[in-house]
């Protein structure tokens, strides 16, 4: 079949680590910012008033469940934006060095390699290696300015032990900053558990059903980096530029919503991207899990299919309506060998055959069914 | 039909797949990213992707990328730096044709269920009655581009589509100007895509091999001069020489890259009366690895030896694995490493090619 709309029956979204569907709820708390309460937060009237005080309410709920002060809560303009600052602003602020793992999304790792600084490895799972991490920090502690960890990995769904990383962290090097780029962790892990161990920490309000072009970093006890953006001073000198009211207002929605269904959530698609996985590690020959689910989120499934190329078998899938993805794509949507199952140690020839298979809060059994159905035809159409 | 345009976002192969799509085909767009290496101006040529994804997006038709960089590097770029580090110039447009769009491509678009790979090319697919199928020169003749597709054997062009090659370069422009495509204005490109017009091709290699020193010697062997890379020195060139103004003109009659020692001579010493070709391929062969030079369709042709260059009458023979060119009148020596085709004599159809020795 070959499926050439959108309609909701006939698409199956299993790319729900790419982005996730706004959730309605989100939407309709944003809409009143958009039409009618659409004044400058800024202001000083009554109706700036407003729209500041749907901020500061926002900034509650988003610390709240973060396990911050209201206070630690920058709202910027995505979830690059915040790492960006993190790294950035860290290195700016004390002139040290970045240290980052060879996983991270490139909103870290690009930032880390442009300012000359250190990429620790990771097992083959995709974890930081702590032995490394701890000879690095051994070494080069006193000049090192920020240790980036993601809580999550994008590609593979890998969570990271951010308390035993703080803990080399703080032995080793005292006085550096411990960012996590928390993007991928928010509709899975409680992001307390995360905060509690960190100095800084990154939002993307679209991965947890808000809308794109909202994030968050966190500055915990004290934290400070240089911003990024500077000009009218909002965010507290943190992040300039006048708030996307409405859009923050919708973050705090949907992470308020997030965090009340995710343990029911995780509860709910474990076994379901089990069998997912379970049906085409069985049902296809030569396909490999890339990372077991003991080690990774409820939501990611990540697959490689030898002597099969990832372009092709994801045109097939598109056309029958199950939208998936490979590795990060580039700007220009190239797809380019993913530099995560580089690091882990995967090798190319299988790395080129990998399949993400991301699923959310509106991803369902039926859709089990058909993504696994689908792909077992396209993967056999593609190997005959 | 089920048609795979590759679109690299220029006017030509988004007129190709206007007309393919005016024709009632189901059309998909694919933009390969070949070269990620410093040439690009960012992240895989992105300025030329977003102009091809956009015209795509006014044809209503999808737009897919495939990243074919490793095997543009292994099939196209390697080779290229390996063939001067021997004094060989080859054609690594000719070579990505081979190996990339009508090979690499055409392989993933049948497994998909394409019936066909269409380009920009300014060439035409025809059949002779019997059904074989022919590659003529492009319409326009300033821009005909059969040259580079040469190698094209029956197989392929049984999958094959060249949309605009029945059409004029203006009359193509203002096509596309008529219905807004933001690439009607858009110039050709000239260059090769993996080198930069900064560093040119004297950067892009000495990054990759090292140059070696060659001297410059006279018919005699007596010594004139000395190049700094004997890698870049081509036979036939004129300049950069290493020899001092005025004077009558001298080329580069000979490079001998292991001795690094470069031969100069007059114009007339260029003059060749012969030309060995290999790696012959004829477009009337059955199938890919068939070509053999015995196959030769005709004694008597036409010899091009560069993409806009003007065609010679020439004998060929079989010799050896290859073909020996008797030129009809004296021709400049072709340097080794260049494509070398051969027309009908009514300089129309295309019969095969080589490789220059």
């Amino acid at each position: 079949m070959r499926v050439d709309s959108l309609d909701p029956v006939t698409i199956t979204y299993l790319d729900c680590a790419a982005t996730n569907p706004m959730r309605p709820a989100a939407i309709e708390a944003m809409l009143p910012y958009l039409r009618e309460d659409y004044a400058n937060p800024s202001g000083s009237h009554r109706f700036a008033r407003r729209a500041r005080r749907a901020i500061d309410e926002s900034r509650d709920v988003v610390a709240a469940i973060v396990g911050c002060q209201p206070g630690e809560v920058v709202f910027t303009g995505g979830g690059t934006e915040s790492d960006n600052m993190a790294v950035v602003g860290a290195v700016r602020r004390t002139g040290g060095a970045a240290v980052c793992t060879a996983v991270e999304h490139p909103a870290v790792l690009e930032v880390v390699e442009l300012h000359g600084g250190v990429v620790v490895g990771v097992d083959h799972v995709g974890r930081v290696d702590l032995d490394e991490l701890t000879a690095v920090l051994e070494e080069r502690g006193p000049e090192v300015a920020i240790v980036s960890v993601m809580a999550v990995n994008n590609e593979v769904g890998t969570i990271n032990d951010i308390e035993a990383v703080a803990r080399i962290v703080r032995r080793h090097a005292p006085h550096a900053l411990l960012h996590s780029d928390a993007v991928q962790a928010a509709c899975w892990l409680d992001l307390r558990d995360v905060t509690r161990h960190v100095d800084l920490m990154s939002l993307s309000a679209h991965k947890f059903g808000g809308p794109k072009g909202v994030g968050v970093l966190v500055e915990r006890g004290g934290a400070r980096v240089d911003p990024l953006i500077v000009g009218g001073g909002q965010e507290r000198q943190r992040r300039s530029g006048t708030q996307n009211t409405g859009g923050i207002v919708a973050t705090a929605v949907a992470l308020e919503l997030t965090d009340a269904e995710r343990v029911a959530e995780a509860v709910r698609l474990t076994p379901i991207r089990d069998r997912l996985v379970g049906r085409l590690t069985t049902e296809v020959d030569d396909c490999i899990e890339t990372v077991p689910a003991e080690y990774k989120v409820a939501g990611s499934a990540h697959v490689c299919f030898d002597g099969l190329e990832s372009e092709a078998l994801l045109f097939l899938l598109d056309e029958d309506g199950i939208c998936a993805s490979a590795a990060s794509s580039c700007a220009s949507g190239a797809m380019d060998p993913s530099h995560v199952l580089a690091a882990m140690g995967v090798p190319r020839e299988r790395a080129v055959g990998a399949l993400r298979l991301t699923l959310g809060h509106e991803t369902s059994d039926d859709h089990i069914d058909r993504a696994a159905d689908v792909i077992v035809a396209a993967v056999a159409k593609l190997r005959r | 039909m089920r048609v795979m345009c590759a679109m690299s976002g220029g006017v030509d192969s988004s007129v190709a797949a206007l007309l393919l799509k005016e024709a009632g085909h189901d059309v998909v767009g694919v933009t390969m990213k070949l070269w990620g290496g410093e040439s690009d101006t960012g992240c895989c040529s992105v300025s030329d992707v977003d102009d091809a994804r956009r015209v795509a997006q006014q044809l209503d038709i999808d737009h897919l990328v495939f990243n074919f960089g490793d095997d543009f590097n292994e099939h196209v770029v390697e080779p290229y730096v390996a063939a001067h580090s021997q004094g060989i110039t080859p054609n690594p447009c000719i070579e990505c044709n081979r190996s990339i769009k009508f090979a690499r491509l055409a392989e993933r678009a049948d497994l998909l269920g394409f019936d066909a790979v269409a380009t920009g090319h300014h060439a035409i697919i025809g059949r002779t009655a019997t059904g074989a199928y022919t590659i003529e020169r492009g319409a326009d003749a300033g821009k005909d581009q059969s040259y580079v597709v040469h190698m094209l054997d029956q197989a392929q062009l049984a999958r094959t589509m060249f949309p605009v090659g029945r059409m004029q370069k203006t009359e193509l422009r203002s096509i596309a100007a008529a219905i807004g495509l933001r690439t009607a204005t858009k110039p050709d490109s000239q260059d090769v895509c993996f080198i930069t017009s900064t560093g040119g091709r004297a950067t892009f290699l000495g990054d990759r091999i090292p140059f070696r020193p060659a001297t410059v010697v006279d018919g005699d062997g007596d010594r004139l001069g000395e190049v700094e890379a004997v890698e870049l020195v081509t036979v036939g060139q004129r300049k950069r020489l290493g020899l001092p103004g005025g004077g009558p003109k001298r080329y580069a009659i000979g490079v001998d890259v292991d001795a690094a020692v470069v031969t100069v001579g007059s114009e007339t010493d260029l003059l060749r009366t012969e030309l060995d070709v290999a790696n012959i391929t004829w477009v009337d062969a059955p199938q890919v690895d068939g070509p053999t030079a015995e196959r030769r369709p005709a004694d008597r042709v036409l010899v091009q030896t560069s993409a806009h260059g003007t065609p010679h009458a020439a004998k060929i023979t079989a010799a050896g694995e290859g073909l020996n060119v008797l030129w009809d009148s004296e021709q400049r020596v072709v340097a080794p490493g260049q494509s070398v085709v051969f027309y009908d004599l009514t300089d129309r159809l295309v019969l095969g090619g080589g490789i220059a020795r």
